[in-house]
This record gives structure tokens, sequence and C-alpha cells, in this order.
């Protein structure tokens, strides 16, 4: 076993307690940055597991576009979480029915880190040894994004345009606090 | 010993996933359950990385000396998925400011109650 294996073991631990906090803590800002730091660690993990564009990727989207879009919201909404008095029972019963099952299909699995596993067999060397033949370009995972699979990644252009355009539809129509207050008012005297 | 250590990354993965479906399905406020959504997308990518790894290979980066590397096509799917799950996250998000802005909370339970309020 390499040294890899007891840092993402490290890392992993870290990532879990991190997102126990999450579901116990109450104030919403907290839980933000929470959210910010379970990103970060998620990135640190991806560059032991090798992934490092999608390590740098995690760490600037989910580690900072989402947390300042989550802190926005809670800017406009409030911090605080109310005390649920919903029954937790079965939402727990169904986590670890759901979990236990996934648990038992993990047995069949690869170990990690196994070179002769089947998702190494097929398509992948192939890529490995071509791609610089073909783009001309080092990073095969780059290469495979914007060249071999160049259709898709515009495909995923259209899928953030229509997001974007859906976020601009619902926040286009919004009132100004200023009407808000006035509609609030109106509302007292009645 | 050996078992746990080959194995830990995808239980972890698993039990991120269980809490990030906890806090979906069972705490009402809803910039949590969004938090929730956004660690339940997470623990999959951790589980794609992890299959794409290999032991004493390095970044899909093609360099010289080097034979083994880590392979690049999980990485090139989470890299997509990162990206299109962000999106997904401004679009609830925004949904979250409208629904406030509506109704004055953002408690699914009280919701809830001001809607059966209005039909009666």
């Amino acid at each position: 076993m390499s040294i890899e294996i007891y840092i993402d073991l490290v890392l992993v631990i870290f990532l879990v307690i991190t997102g126990l906090a999450v579901i116990y803590v109450r104030n919403l800002f907290a839980v933000a940055m929470l959210s910010g730091i379970y990103s970060l660690l998620m990135a640190s993990i991806f560059v032991v597991l090798d992934a490092v564009d999608v390590a740098f990727t995690e760490a600037s989207v989910g580690a900072g576009i989402s947390t300042v879009l989550m802190l926005g919201v809670l800017a406009i909404t409030g911090n605080r979480e109310k005390v649920s008095h919903k029954s937790s029972v079965l939402p727990l019963l169904i986590v670890i029915g759901t979990g236990s099952l996934l648990v038992y299909g993990t047995w069949d699995l690869p170990m990690f880190g196994d070179p002769n596993a089947p998702v190494h067999m097929h398509v992948a060397p192939e890529y490995i040894s071509n791609t610089y033949k073909h783009t001309g370009m080092p990073n095969i995972v780059t290469a495979v994004l914007a060249s071999y699979r160049g259709y898709d990644t515009l495909g995923e252009v259209g899928v953030i345009f229509t997001a974007g355009i859906g976020v601009l539809l619902l926040l286009s129509k919004r009132k100004t606090k200023k009407e808000v207050n006035q509609q609030n008012k109106l509302k007292e005297k009645l | 010993m050996e078992l746990i250590l080959s194995h830990i990354n995808y239980w972890v993965a698993i039990l991120l996933m269980m809490i990030g479906f906890y806090a979906l399905i069972a705490r009402g406020n809803l910039v949590k359950t969004i938090v929730g959504l956004n660690i339940f997308q997470a623990s999959v990518f951790l589980l794609y990385i992890t299959f794409g790894k290999v032991s004493g290979g390095t970044a899909p980066i093609l360099q010289k000396n080097t034979e083994l590397y880590s392979n690049p096509l999980p990485h090139v799917l989470i890299l997509t998925a990162i990206v299109v799950g962000v999106a997904t996250t401004s679009l609830g998000l925004a949904l979250v400011v409208r629904i406030y802005e509506s109704y004055g909370t953002i408690e699914e339970d009280e919701i809830a109650e001001l809607d059966s309020k209005e039909e009666n």
C-alpha cells in the first residue's frame, strides 16, 4: 500500500465530520461555510487521486462560486433554521436501507488502485496511447473534453445557458425591498 | 485491514451519500436541502474518481519517462458533472429566493401551512 491511501484516509475522515456537521448545525451561514470546506476537502482528495483537473474545477466552482451564491441567498432569506418537528425515523430508515444495499454492492468492486480493474482495460489505454498523436495535447483530460468530445462540451454549455436563462427569468420579476416593505405595511393595516 | 483500506473510499462515498440524502429528505429548510443535494453529488464524484485511480500512476498529463497514468475518462465525466451541478444549484437557489419572496419563509412545513390556509 502506498502512502497515498493514508493521506486519503485522513482527508476522508475530515470529509465525513464536515458532512455530519452540516446536518447538525442550525446556523445557515455556518452551513454555507461548511459546504465550502467540504468542497475544498473534496478537491484535496481529488489531487491525491490524480484528478488534478477535477480538483481545480471543484475548488473554484464548488468551494468558490457555490459558497458565494449560497451566502447571497442567505443574505436575503436570513440565517436561522427552524427546529423541525417532523419525525426523522422514516427518513433515517430509508437512508440506512439505501446505504446498506449499496455497501452490499461494494464487495464485488475492485481493490483501490488496482491497475487490472475492468475500468482500465477497455477504452482508456487507447486514449492514453493515441491522444498525443491525434490532438497534440499532453493533457488527456483536456484533449477528451475539448477535442474528442467537443460536441458534448458544447451541449454542456447549452445546459448552463438554459440554467442561466432560468435564473434570470426567476429573478427578473422580483420586487424591490421598498415594494415588499410597502406591501407588508398594507397587510398590517388590513 | 487491507480490505478496509482498499474499500474505504467506496464506503465513505456511500456514507456521504447517506448524509446528503438524509439532509435532502429529513430537513425542512430549503437552503439546507440544497446543501444536502451538493453533498450527495460530491459523494458520487468521489466514487467515480476513486475508480479512475491506478496505484503508482500519475495524473493523466503525458510526460517523458512515465508509463503509468490514472484513468482520464472518469475525470472527464466528473468535470462535466461538476459544472452542471453548479448550474442546478444556482437554479435551486434562485427558486428559494422566489419562494421566500412569495411566502416570507423557507421552511417547508410553514409553506405547506400557508398553502392549506389559502385553499380553505
